[in-house]
């Protein structure tokens, strides 16, 4: 019995690791933006118009070594002529630090609704692009994307 | 010193559409980011880019810290008349760069 007044018991442990590990998350979480975040930008964007799936292809790669320059290219499915053309292409996230990517305006001189850029991505998670269109629709796209070196948040 | 990077095609052909690319030397530092010893290191980001084409807008875009160091972005234009493309990046502490770039349309 002599053991038990040594020191930690294994109950103590495992509590204090179940306590540890819970300060620990809820330490990190606040760090994120979550789905529910983004849901909010694309509200704060789009107001109470409903986005339609189709018409926008969103190229990223499904799999990612390096989380610090990923590859995008929104593409929209639009003649671009001077009474129908694409307005803006909105790009979010759902666990980077805060949701939003890029706003890119366009009009009808863009001749080709394309851009692309080179963005970070915190962690393994969905990427929305909508695009606004002259008429007042929107139209969305989304990829999952695979993050194996994630970006933003680690130390240097 | 930010060094701005341009790549339109030398001649284009009136009506058609072409691509130009960009690129510029910056950080783009999150603002998420902590050095070892704690502290946070502040957010230092383009916010901000636009390309006119003879003096009228032709494209802009608002970047977020999510956009990667050195920025590149790639947008298309129709031909309209030979002149110059200017180019705009506008961010955090007072950062502000121009760079120009000139078309000839046949």
């Amino acid at each position: 019995m002599d053991g038990r007044k040594r020191g930690a018991t294994r109950r103590a442990v495992v509590i204090g690791g179940l306590a540890g590990g819970l300060a620990a998350t809820l330490w990190v979480v606040p760090a994120r933006a979550t789905p529910e975040q983004m849901r909010a930008a694309i509200r704060n964007v789009v107001g109470t118009a409903t986005v339609r799936q189709g018409r926008v292809e969103l190229d990223v790669p499904p799999v990612v070594e390096n989380g610090n320059t990923v590859s995008l290219v929104v593409t929209v499915d639009s003649p671009m002529s001077a009474t129908d053309y694409v307005k803006a292409i909105h790009v979010f996230n759902e666990k980077n630090p805060q949701p939003n990517v890029i706003s890119a305006h366009l009009g009808p001189r863009a001749g080709k609704a394309k851009i692309s850029t080179r963005f970070r991505l915190a962690d393994t998670q969905t990427v929305t692009a909508i695009a606004e269109m002259s008429d007042g629709t929107f139209w969305s796209a989304t990829a999952e994307v695979i993050v194996t070196i994630a970006a933003c948040v680690e130390e240097f | 010193m930010a060094r701005p990077l341009i790549n339109v095609p030398a001649k284009v052909k009136r009506g058609q559409a072409f691509e130009i690319k960009t690129l510029i030397s910056h950080v783009m530092e999150t603002g998420y980011r902590y050095t070892t010893v704690g502290a946070r290191i502040p957010r230092d980001i383009v916010t901000f880019f636009s390309c006119s084409y003879n003096g009228e807008e032709i494209f802009r875009a608002d970047l977020s810290p999510a956009i990667s160091a050195n920025p590149f972005i790639t947008f298309f234009t129709v031909a309209t008349e030979s002149g110059t493309l200017e180019f705009k990046w506008v961010g955090d502490n007072g950062f502000s760069e121009i760079a120009t770039a000139t078309i000839v349309v046949e």
